[in-house]
């Protein structure tokens, strides 16, 4: 994206492949409408998501990134999602103390059902993210063309 | 005398500290409760209808000094709900309230018993007054 | 450097109606490392397959990259073409452009531009794979089942007969469990020894069973199909293979202080027993705590009468190692001790029982003969009162009472009663009772019975407390649907206790890894979905175990992790998860982290000679069970030195995607 057109913010959604990611097919089969500017990557479960993979979005131009999972006590194996909710609980406040704002991450549990809930959240998301504008704090310049 | 300050469910359960959400009528603090038969509202009622929000119920009842305050019901009770101190905060609710001293000193001399331990009176004067 | 093909689909129009599918295979042809790109209509189609067999052939490319629906609607069949072209099928990457792209954007360019983001993150992906192999390991064709109720006992005649050994281990001298104490069932009223003990009998006789009695689960190690326990078969004095069960020993003993416990402690019995008539093995046993000969060292009196010779005192508990397929847990449930219940008078009065100690006394081959006399005197009861939920749905004290409902108490509290009406009908029964719960197949006509036929007099509310007052038993509770107290001198109470798992389940499950909720019950794989399995592959539950139940719904449950032990057995081999956690040895220090977060007991360390440039020598490493790790990669982010990654998500390839979407 050249740096003339009008900015619009770079989403990345992590989703688990048991819920949130069957969620988000779920979301598409029922043709419900969220921005282009989410962009899905799949892993196993919400407790693969390293922070530092946050970090590295963060770094590479994100704007916000959220991790869906199942909802806890439903992770397919046991207790994935309760890991990864102290993992991030402890990453956003160390993004906090970095004086990144808040809104930019985000966790939501997102069933293989809530196809509806998972329009809603990235809709949601997406506007928060716009509002607070581009992310210049953790960007890091020399990764841009 | 009527009531003079509107008393709600919530201001009960703060003054309490009890959750009564947690009740499921089971009855057993009524099964335990030695003075049942002189009251017109029963521990377990005490929950059900602050549940209700029928505050106004609880604060007319004569139960509320009928009570012994012996705790049999907040001790034997399976969840922890304590009926005992619904219906002290109730009575607090009451009793704060203008001209609704249910114990005064002009009533004393006509309670005084020799079987009577003065030491029931003086509470009695603690629990029921400001 | 890969050599990568991508294969757009149309999808019909699904796809190319809002994505312009041309425009994204030209710009793949851009990407590094792409030397082919195309689109077609149907990827999938047979048509499709064969365009991809060949580019694969033809260019000789290492991996592809599809553009389609969801990966969890054709990922397997790509890699299935894939690997009918000789590639590996985890050299397959698919981009997502249906379902989270073209049907979900309306606008063309827009469609387009996230699509072409999407192949590139493939693309991007596929750079960092490398060819995987899912790991094989044998099965042991043998089943352990602990616990010899009925759940145990239906599960392992389920096993046996498919065609598979099956080893029940039973702490207590006999197997028949809890269902062998009772008296009647409900809803029908049949008795319960007349329809255990011939399967206890099938059991035995079973050329595939082996009961190993008096014995317990010492250790257990290995996983899924390649299980190794050691059992302690505890010395019970008496070689099993030369008694007869004759019962000339328990008549000779002249202690007669030991507690039946068959009989829930009720009365008295020998230092040498057997838990009851029919029980299986049919073999005595010493208490060596109660045996004269153990205390004092004289006596001796069960030798010298023992025809058979089979008393002996040298006896030493004896271990067991023995081979395993798969295990199933069934170790059932013990009452509540009702001791807690001072309010009850439990402690106080002979005649405030527990609902198990009343079974014992309503039981023709009890310790009453069935006859329904009060313990204290004796005499005949003409008033009972029964108490429900005694410790369920008791949130107050985690010691006294259980959170659950116990589920069985309402239904065999109506069978008390209709029982005790039926033989005594100048017995009143009065049941004090929160909710009548009696969801089951003929479970609420019965208890409309025991109301309307059998004039039980329920009573919604609960007992307050109960003292004893001379011969009678003060009972003062309240009854809510008539807003009154009531009060009943009773002449026996009884106290329908809660249940609560068997002792030895927590250790039990610390040595399976097994997962238990805060009540001791273990918990299943999936609570819908996978009832009947343990989260660690190759473990299974049946019965109260899990969690309270009555018989018919233990024998199904039995039954169905008989099912899943047999799907489990027939197998020669079990092909393993191939997307599993590595640990890079040249980095990990052995710090334990990824042990304690693994939820299947996949992580062990051993000591290894390490020659990378920073090291040389013997260090603790890591190493993962491929057989057991299910591809979580919780260990993969709690390991410090980031030594743990994930087959098939490793922290390049995720990174890589990050970086391919943020360009």
């Amino acid at each position: 994206m050249s740096m003339n057109q009008e900015w619009t913010p770079k989403i990345v959604a992590f989703c688990c492949n048991w819920c949130s990611y069957a969620g988000a097919d779920l979301a598409g089969s029922g043709r419900m409408n969220y921005p282009a500017n989410v962009k899905i990557i799949r892993i196993p479960c919400s407790c693969r998501l390293n922070p530092m993979f946050v970090l590295r979005a963060f770094q590479r131009g994100a704007d916000g990134v959220i991790l869906c999972g199942c909802h806890p006590g439903d992770c397919h194996y046991s207790t994935g999602n309760y890991y990864a909710r102290r993992r991030m609980t402890v990453l956003f406040s160390l993004l906090d103390y970095m004086g990144i704002e808040r809104g930019r991450t985000r966790v939501e549990w997102v069933s293989a059902a809530e196809g509806a809930k998972f329009a809603a959240t990235m809709n949601d998301f997406v506007k928060t993210i716009t509002e607070l504008g581009e992310n210049k704090k953790l960007g890091d310049l020399r990764c841009k063309k | 005398m009527s009531l003079t300050n509107k008393v709600t469910a919530e201001d009960v359960l703060r003054i309490s500290g009890v959750d009564a959400s947690r009740c499921m009528q089971c009855g057993k603090c009524s099964g335990a409760c030695p003075n049942y038969d002189e009251m017109d509202l029963h521990p377990h009622q005490f929950a059900a209808l602050l549940r209700k929000g029928e505050v106004e119920r609880l604060m007319e009842s004569n139960a509320l000094y009928q009570c012994l305050s012996c705790f049999a019901c907040s001790q034997r009770c399976p969840r922890n709900v304590e009926p005992a101190k619904i219906i002290e905060a109730v009575r607090l609710t009451v009793i704060r309230q203008k001209g609704r001293n249910y114990m005064t000193a002009d009533r004393l001399p006509e309670k005084l018993d020799e079987d009577l331990p003065q030491q029931a009176l003086v509470s009695a004067m603690r629990k029921y007054s400001k | 450097m890969q050599k990568i093909g991508v294969f757009v689909c149309w999808c019909g129009s699904n796809i190319a109606a809002t994505v312009d599918v041309k425009a994204v295979a030209q710009a793949l042809k851009n990407e590094a490392g792409v030397v082919f790109s195309t689109d077609y209509q149907y990827m999938c189609s047979e048509n499709g397959q064969a365009m991809i067999r060949q580019a694969i052939k033809e260019h000789q490319l290492t991996g592809i990259v599809v553009c389609s629906c969801s990966p969890r609607m054709h990922e397997a069949t790509f890699r299935k073409t894939a690997v009918s072209a000789g590639l590996n099928p985890y050299m397959v990457e698919i981009a997502n452009i249906r379902e989270q792209c073209s049907w979900i954007h309306k606008d063309i360019a827009e469609g387009t531009e996230k699509a072409i983001v999407l192949a590139r993150a493939a693309v991007a992906k596929l750079h960092k794979n490398a060819p995987l192999t899912a790991g094989t390991s044998p099965v042991t064709k043998r089943a352990l089942v602990i616990g010899g109720g009925i759940a145990g006992i239906q599960t392992a005649l389920d096993v046996a007969d498919a065609g598979f050994e099956v080893d029940i281990v039973e702490k207590s001298p006999t197997i028949g469990g809890r269902m062998a104490q009772l008296d009647k069932t409900f809803p029908t009223l049949d008795c319960s020894a007349c329809i255990l003990t011939p399967k206890m009998v099938e059991a035995a006789q079973h050329e595939k069973i082996n009961i190993i009695s008096y014995a317990e689960l010492e250790s257990l190690s290995g996983f899924v199909g390649n299980f190794t326990a050691t059992i302690r078969k505890k010395a019970r004095f008496i070689d099993e293979d030369k008694c007869s069960g004759c019962g000339v020993c328990t008549e000779k003993c002249p202690s007669r202080k030991g507690l039946d416990e068959f009989n829930m402690k009720l009365n008295k019995r020998g230092a040498v027993y057997i838990p009851f008539a029919q029980a299986i093995p049919n073999v005595a046993v010493i208490d060596a705590e109660q045996c004269l000969h153990f205390r004092t060292g004289k006596c001796g009196l069960c030798q010298k009468n023992c025809s058979a010779g089979a008393i002996d005192f040298e006896q030493k508990d004896q271990l067991i190692e023995r081979k395993y397929g798969a295990i199933v847990v069934a170790t059932g449930f013990k009452p509540i001790d009702a001791s807690a219940f001072n309010e009850y008078a439990y402690n106080d009065s002979p005649d405030v029982v527990t609902s198990l100690e009343f079974e014992r006394i309503m039981n023709a081959a009890g310790p009453t003969k069935g006859q329904l006399i009060r313990p204290s005197d004796l005499k005949h009861p003409h008033e009972i009162v029964v108490i429900q939920c005694v410790g369920s749905r008791c949130t107050e004290d985690k010691e006294k009472g259980k959170p659950y409902c116990s589920k069985i108490c309402c239904m065999y509290t109506a069978k008390h009663a209709m029982l005790v009406r039926e033989k005594y009908p100048d017995v009143k029964v009065h049941v004090f009772y929160i909710d009548a719960r009696t969801p089951g197949k003929n479970f609420d006509e019965f208890y409309r019975r025991a109301v309307e036929q059998y004039d039980v007099d329920y009573i919604k509310g609960m007992v307050g407390k109960v003292a004893v007052e001379g011969d009678k038993l003060h009972v003062q509770g309240s009854d809510l649907l008539n807003g009154e107290q009531v009060h009943i001198n009773a002449d026996m109470v009884v106290l329908a206790t809660a249940i609560e798992p068997d002792p030895t389940a927590r250790s039990l499950g610390t040595m399976l890894t097994a997962s238990m909720d805060t009540n001791d019950f273990f918990t299943e794989a999936h609570p819908k979905l996978r009832p009947v399995e343990s989260p660690p592959a190759g473990i299974f539950l049946s019965g109260v175990a899990q969690g309270p139940k009555d018989i018919p719904e233990t024998v199904a449950q039995a039954g169905a992790a008989a099912a899943k032990v047999i799907g489990l057995l027939c197998k020669n081999e079990l092909t393993c998860n191939a997307c599993v956690a590595q640990t890079n040895e040249a980095i990990c220090n052995g710090c334990s982290q990824c042990e304690k977060v693994c939820p299947y007991g996949a992580i062990t360390y051993e000591d290894k000679e390490i020659r990378s440039p920073e090291f040389r020598g013997i260090r603790r490493i890591a190493t993962v069970n491929e057989a057991i790790c299910q591809g979580c990669g919780a260990c993969t982010v709690t390991c410090p030195s980031g030594a743990m990654d994930l087959k098939g998500f490793t922290n390049s390839q995720i990174m890589s995607e990050v970086d391919a979407i943020c360009r």
